[in-house]
């Protein structure tokens, strides 16, 4: 594929991942699993879709989205049963279990809570991966001094171009606040505050003009390869993965990086609650997760999973012990609350 | 004799009256005829394009949530005055039905509606439910203010009597910048939420300079083909088509291809010399304007070349023989000729422009989205379908005063669609 076939197909993508795309309408006995598209959901589609069709005669559909537990609400409360299983991220877990949008997890069916780290485990739904946002850049344009931190990041005159940030307030201020001089440990704390919030789009100020926002998780990538910015936000996996598929030199910073745990949830009007399980249990056996970051460099969450994985594979994942040491937790609870009036400050900041 | 004439007169009445009740049957019928056959294209508008409508409309100033979640609250509350605090009862209704609401996971739904008024509504009810007692130790209006203070403010109880109110004039309020306060006025929003104005401005200028810019290339363009004999003109014609068929989905991200740093445009102007370094193409208000004129030129190009294909050539001819130069025969003969064909496009053009979503979401910044794109946020985003609503109601009131304001300008009966 040449740069410009893979621009239109990732701009392709991107947009029909913006239209809510329905691609692969399903038909009536078909499980739907909806996962975040591009490298990543080509990765499980090898080592959990699959094997998963083959083994158990169950015909599995795809879907993608960008998140947003509106999205699952209109789906929920909108009646139509288009999903049944999503892959969701941390806080549209907590938002949608307390709201009655997912159906209880069977932990017995899965294998029990301690076969699996204590981010993985909830009421509603089952984590799959630790998976990293972090500044990534071309290292075969930015040869000398590439840039180490989110300061860097925000520094136009030492590094100037145009700069990728995922279109929402989550991650976006934690980076910052973290541009900012505050220390990683602090973030949360500072962002609890009134201040705090206001020193973070304050900050976002300085380089406004500067930023192209992304919404799906392929955009970054295909910014960033086609030279469009200079530097990104992006998902850990899928520079690994642009590094290993087309031969680029993405380079991933690891400090002031923000991991977190995406989970599998049914939802609560799927009729194929039951097959919904099946495809969750299986998709969290250990042999099965164990291959995933041989695709894609994600950690898994099952502990056997978790300790099997190759060394010179795992340096690469957001669960390596010198990568934990230097990045910082998403904060779940935070999020929770805030997701709501941040995202409409946000925006409002944005269009204007 | 008279009497015979009487006679005579009576029949040619009588006949007359049944040559009329005939003629009126007959009317009667083609009446109805023609009425069948617009039925089916009737009802078609009529379920398909005028319902959606209406239900926008009612959607925006809907206000079902609380009374659904909290029926007893919302029939308690309405009783109360506005100042101080409500009643203990109240509060003891409401946390009652707090609780009632929080186990059966329905709290959510009222939680939206109250945070939509209110900004941090949502954390305060979910932080109460999660630690309400099941037995007041105290008075529940003291319980209440202990876990949250928010319960001791009139603000807070104020927007729960607003949303217990059949009707709420909240989203349209808010998609117009405004808002109700505290005692009941209707105030603008602080300046650091106040958007949509100047969105719903920026839409109209996107829309305006894009139909400019499709007139400016489309009517030389039309006049050509209009003048090209009929085999030519068809084969023309087609390549203005082309781009038509194609998905528009297609031609934006080929948009994004060609505007890029690297793409063809850049390179093309580098090899030139026009440019030093790649310019800024995309992701900008450029680059809208640049992929919308694109799209939407076709919609300009058919109704001026159907209104040309119809201006005889004689006239411009008789005019230079009555001594009119080019410029003057054109102005004064020609384009007068082909207005009702630039009332077309121009409509037609500016009101798909003002209506775009997808083009900007994909080549402009985050500060060229229209009044579309808050839409789709708060359809799919937030779910906030009140203030979706009325963000579309008031664009399609705006439309409507502008399209109101070319008849009155121009009048519809010189606009030719084709």
């Amino acid at each position: 594929m040449t740069r410009q076939q893979f621009a239109v197909s990732a701009a392709v993508v991107a947009a029909g991942a913006l239209l809510g795309s329905s691609a692969g309408s399903a038909l009536a006995q078909d499980l739907t699993v909806t996962s975040w598209g591009g490298s990543y959901q080509d990765a499980q589609r090898k080592v959990y879709f699959e094997p998963f069709k083959q083994e158990t005669g169950i015909n599995l559909v795809e879907d993608v989205w960008n998140g947003g537990v509106g999205a699952i609400r209109a789906k929920v409360e909108g009646g139509g049963q288009e999903w049944d299983v999503v892959q969701v991220e941390a806080e549209e877990l907590v938002l949608g279990c307390e709201e009655g949008l997912y159906e209880p997890i069977d932990w017995d069916a899965v294998g029990g809570k301690d076969q699996f780290i204590d981010a993985a485990v909830d009421d509603c739904g089952v984590g799959t991966i630790v998976w990293s946002t972090a500044v990534s850049y071309d290292a075969d344009k930015i040869k000398d001094n590439p840039p180490t931190s989110w300061a860097d990041f925000w520094d136009t005159e030492k590094y100037p171009g145009k700069r990728g940030l995922r279109r929402g307030p989550k991650y976006t201020l934690e980076f910052a606040l973290m541009a900012d001089g505050v220390a990683p440990a602090e973030v949360y704390d500072v962002l609890r505050t009134e201040e705090g919030v206001d020193r973070a789009f304050a900050k976002l100020d300085e380089i406004k003009g500067d930023v192209i926002w992304w919404e799906a998780g392929a955009q970054p990538i295909q910014l960033l390869g086609s030279g469009e910015v200079v530097m990104t936000s992006a998902y850990n996996g899928r520079i690994s993965a642009a590094n290993q598929e087309e031969g680029r030199n993405f380079k991933v910073v690891w400090p002031g990086s923000i991991y977190a745990v995406d989970s599998w949830v049914i939802l609560a009007n799927s009729p194929h609650k039951e097959a919904g399980l099946e495809f969750i249990a299986f998709a969290s056996q250990p042999e099965r997760q164990s291959h995933l970051p041989e695709s894609i460099a994600y950690g898994v969450t099952h502990r056997e999973a978790a300790a099997e994985i190759d060394k010179e594979i795992l340096k690469d994942l957001p669960t390596a012990p010198e990568n934990l040491e230097v990045s910082i937790e998403l904060d779940t609870e935070f999020w929770v609350e805030n997701i709501e009036p941040l995202t409409e400050r946000f925006t409002a900041w944005a269009a204007q | 004799m008279a009497g015979g004439r009487a006679t005579l007169d009576a029949a040619a009445a009588s006949e007359l009256a049944a040559l009329r009740r005939r003629l009126r049957r007959s009317e009667r019928r083609r009446r109805l005829e023609a009425a069948l056959l617009v039925a089916p294209l009737f009802l078609f508008l009529a379920v398909f394009f005028l319902a959606p409508i209406a239900g926008m409309l009612w959607r925006s100033v809907e206000n079902p949530e609380l009374r659904e979640v909290m029926p007893r609250t919302a029939a308690a509350i309405a009783a109360w005055n506005g100042e101080d605090l409500p009643d203990e009862q109240v509060f003891a209704v409401f946390a009652g039905e707090l609780r009632e609401a929080y186990d059966a996971k329905t709290l959510a739904t009222a939680a939206k509606r109250l945070a939509s008024d209110l900004e941090g509504f949502r954390s305060v009810l979910f932080s109460t439910a999660r630690k309400l007692p099941d037995e007041p130790r105290r008075p529940w209006r003291e319980e209440l203010t202990a876990l949250d203070p928010a319960w001791g403010e009139q603000a807070t109880w104020a927007a729960i009597q607003r949303a217990a109110a059949p009707l709420t004039p909240l989203y349209l309020l808010a998609a117009v910048d405004r808002q109700v306060d505290a005692s009941g006025q209707i105030v603008p929003v602080p300046p650091e939420q106040a958007i949509y104005v100047g969105i719903l401005l920026r839409t109209f200028w996107i829309g305006f300079v894009v139909t400019a810019l499709c007139l400016l290339l489309g009517y030389p363009l039309a006049y050509k083909l209009a003048a090209l004999p009929t085999g030519v003109a068809n084969l023309l014609m087609i390549l203005v088509l082309l781009p038509f068929w194609t998905s528009l989905l297609v031609r934006t991200g080929a948009w994004v291809v060609l505007l890029q740093r690297e793409g063809p445009v850049n390179g093309l102007l580098q090899a030139l010399h026009l440019a030093d370094q790649p310019l800024q193409l995309v992701y900008n208000r450029f680059g809208v304007y640049v992929a919308m004129t694109h799209i939407l030129l076709p919609f300009m190009v058919l109704p001026l070349y159907s209104v040309m294909r119809g201006v005889p050539r004689e006239y411009m001819r008789a005019a230079a023989s009555l001594g009119a130069g080019p410029l003057r025969a054109f102005l004064r003969v020609y384009l007068p000729q082909t207005v009702p064909g630039i009332g077309a496009g121009c409509l037609l053009v500016f009101i798909l422009a003002i209506g775009y979503y997808i083009t900007p979401a994909l080549v402009g910044g985050a500060n060229d989205q229209m009044v579309s794109y808050f839409v789709a946020f708060f359809t799919n985003q937030t779910i906030n379908w009140g203030m979706a609503a009325a963000l579309g109601a008031v664009l399609l009131i705006a439309t409507l005063v502008l399209f109101a304001l070319y008849a009155r300008l121009v009048g519809l009966d010189r606009l030719k669609l084709g």
